[in-house]
């Protein structure tokens, strides 16, 4: 009991000690990032990717000798695609855990259920995979003296320009339907996509939604069919749009399938099977060699965690570059305030060399989006992959597409 | 017309489905007066258990099997949940307890095949036939079938085999089957076990057309009670009826209202049913004597 009792006074002596000590002495301390998304449910396909990119690059970071001498330490938590979960886990990485900043979010609601915490911890957030437009604009100037919210991923704004530009104007559909889920996800996508369509003067010819977790697509798919329609346009995720692909079989109605990036997603390639070939969507990332760092992401990736296929390419080029923007930022920042990272994100001097683009100046105080429309380029499902639909997009020169201003 | 036929083939399958899953809930209640609320997950269990069989050894093999596992999973509910509540006469203990196994095993299933949904290979070709304009999956007719089939099995087996006479005895009157011999508590175990199986059975049946899924069970144990309540908790012929009007009702809203409006009918129709005859389209209403 004494000599519990003494010791305990030793400990609290030398952490008083410890903290007394100059910054310079802790110099090797490592510096804490949050990393929350899906781990397990029906986004983990994409928030496991994700995390392993995350990973593949702190592990690559941390080798070459860190970020300011010291390594990157994850705190990794898994929000289950729950917004009340992702609220929690932010207020225990902000408070107790004290991150520098959080790198993550596949789902759109739990990004904005959690990241106010951020913005009012001003603790910088990079959004690596969500898409709903509004995500970097909750906090922008005007609502907020400084935004903390950045986001390394095609916004639904993009996509649906995309989907409605290939539908209309490059395959010229006349007639398209749009099948989406009743989630935010769905409902904001589907928004987004009658906006698109009616700047390039067409209506959709039906509008039909559907629950996560349905499974007869019957109804949904005769009214498009009784409508006329000639391409399908979808907003939702893998399980339900492999049941609108295997609902066209049963009726022995196969149109083309065009939709949001959930289209790459693994859960719709395995269960649509053949089904689900020739179904497109913009992708950021398609698992190809097409430049060096490319090439050398991929090898990397299959190494590290054995296997062949990455399940979401997207999330794990979108994860990894996140956190080589982060520690570009906190080199150029000389520490880890989040109010300095911020500033360094919005003004990066030098040009960070990504697996999605070359990121030059990526984010400015008014814009927080890495990624601008003429990145993305269409992927096609093909015997259980996702390969190039035009070939000739990622040709010479154009595979490496860096962001135009606007 | 060939679209309002179509509709109503879809919905037929869709509604046998709940038809089998509101036969289970009907089982346990016959015997206990008690529900098993994870009947839901009693399905997605048989139906991941299946999944996991299937590749090794064949759609017919893996049947029972998966029947087995269901009898000892319902018999595990009975003892763990509902037993203690009968013994004690509790009016909603098993309400609770059915609830928190059927989380515990959704957990569970969570933990051994991941929360993505899964592909389960279908036994007969998925090219769909065509009659007069159409389509329906040869799995989908299986489902009609394998389900009339399994309900008309255990109606036969309650009537034919002495087993079954005690489970009707049972159902009956739990007191005086319990005078007259028959080990009721026994009998109740056996009903859990039954409809578990009921359930599991269901499961493999479905999965080839909907995907599986430890989160397969939730909607579908829902839509399933809504059919028990519907068609009647006491009558086997209430359920199939009431499974084929939610079914086709919900696929007929989807088409002429609004997708956006497909359950609802179905639970307005739960309500209706609720307040004008609340023992079920079909069932006898029950008399408590106090």
């Amino acid at each position: 009991m004494q000599n519990a009792r003494r010791s305990l006074l030793a400990a609290a002596v030398l952490a008083a000690l410890t903290a007394t000590l100059p910054l310079t002495a802790r110099a090797a301390d490592p510096i804490k990032v949050g990393l929350s998304g899906p781990f397990t449910g029906g986004s983990a396909s994409m928030g496991v990717s994700m995390r392993d990119g995350v990973k593949l690059a702190v592990t690559e970071i941390n080798k070459a000798g860190g970020v300011l001498g010291r390594p990157i330490q994850l705190v990794e938590r898994d929000d289950e695609a729950r917004n009340e979960l992702g609220v929690q886990i932010a207020q225990e990485l902000i408070n107790k855990e004290q991150v520098a900043a959080t790198l993550g979010y596949i789902n759109t609601g739990v990004a904005l259920a959690s990241q106010r915490f951020y913005q009012e911890a001003e603790i910088p957030v990079l959004n690596n995979v969500a898409t709903g437009t509004i995500v970097s604009h909750q906090f922008e100037p005007g609502k907020a003296e400084h935004n903390y919210i950045f986001r390394t991923s095609a916004n639904d704004a993009i996509q649906s320009s995309m989907i409605a530009e290939e539908a209309v104007v490059r395959q010229g559909f006349k007639a398209p339907a749009i099948l989406a889920d009743s989630t935010n996800y769905g409902q904001l996508g589907r928004k987004d996509l009658v906006a698109a369509l009616d700047k390039r003067g067409m209506k959709p010819v039906a509008e039909e939604k559907f629950n996560v977790g349905d499974t007869d697509m019957t109804a949904q798919l005769l009214k498009a069919k009784q409508a006329g329609a000639d391409v399908i346009l979808t907003y939702a995720i893998g399980p339900e749009l492999a049941q609108i692909a295997n609902g066209m079989a049963k009726l022995g109605w196969k149109l083309p399938m065009i939709g949001s990036w959930t289209l790459s997603m693994a859960t719709f390639i395995d269960n649509a099977g053949p089904n689900g070939d020739g179904a497109m969507m913009p992708q950021t990332f398609i698992q190809l060699p097409s430049t060096p760092k490319r090439k050398a992401f991929i090898e990397a990736y299959q190494a590290a965690y054995k296997i062949d296929r990455i399940a979401s390419p997207v999330s794990a080029a979108q994860g990894y570059d996140s956190v080589y923007l982060l520690a570009a930022a906190i080199t150029q920042a000389g520490g880890t305030e989040g109010d300095k990272i911020r500033a360094a994100l919005e003004d990066l001097k030098g040009k960070v060399e990504g697996v999605v683009t070359t990121y030059d100046h990526p984010f400015t105080p008014t814009d927080h989006e890495a990624i601008s429309g003429n990145i993305p380029v269409f992927g096609l499902v093909k015997a259980g992959r996702v390969v190039p639909a035009h070939p000739e997009d990622l040709e010479g020169d154009k595979a490496l597409r860096v962001k135009t201003s606007g | 017309m060939q679209i309002l036929a179509q509709l109503i083939v879809s919905g037929i399958a869709v509604g046998m489905i709940y038809g089998v899953i509101a036969f289970g809930y009907q089982l346990t209640f016959a015997t206990s007066k008690t529900l098993n609320f994870g009947q839901g997950e009693a399905l997605m269990l048989g139906s991941l258990v299946g999944w996991s069989l299937v590749a090794y050894t064949g759609y017919l093999i893996m049947l029972p099997v998966v029947l087995a596992f269901g009898l000892l999973q319902g018999a595990v509910v009975e003892r763990l949940g509902v037993r203690q509540a009968i013994k004690t006469k509790s009016e909603a203990g098993w309400i609770m307890a059915t609830i928190a196994l059927g989380i515990i095993f959704r957990n569970l299933a969570e933990n051994i095949w991941g929360r993505d949904a899964l592909k389960f290979p279908s036994p007969l070709p998925e090219a769909p036939l065509s009659f007069m304009g159409v389509n329906v999956l040869p799995m989908e007719l299986v489902i009609v079938v394998g389900a009339l089939a399994m309900m008309l099995a255990v109606e036969v087996f309650n009537r034919r085999s002495i087993y079954g006479r005690a489970f009707v005895a049972t159902a009956g009157d739990r007191d005086a089957a319990g005078l007259v011999g028959v080990n009721t508590s026994l009998v109740i175990t056996f009903s859990y076990a039954m409809s578990s199986m009921a359930a599991a059975f269901a499961g493999v049946l479905i999965a080839p057309v909907t995907l599986t899924g430890a989160s397969m069970g939730g909607v579908l144990g829902l839509k399933g009670f809504a059919v028990a309540i519907i068609g009647g908790l006491s009558s086997g012929f209430g359920v199939v009826v009431g499974g084929l009007i939610l079914g086709i009702t919900e696929n007929l809203t989807g088409f002429y209202l609004s997708t956006g409006y497909k359950d609802v009918p179905g639970l307005l129709l739960l309500l209706l049913v609720l307040s004008l005859k609340p023992s079920g389209l079909f069932g006898k209403a029950a008399i408590k004597k106090v």
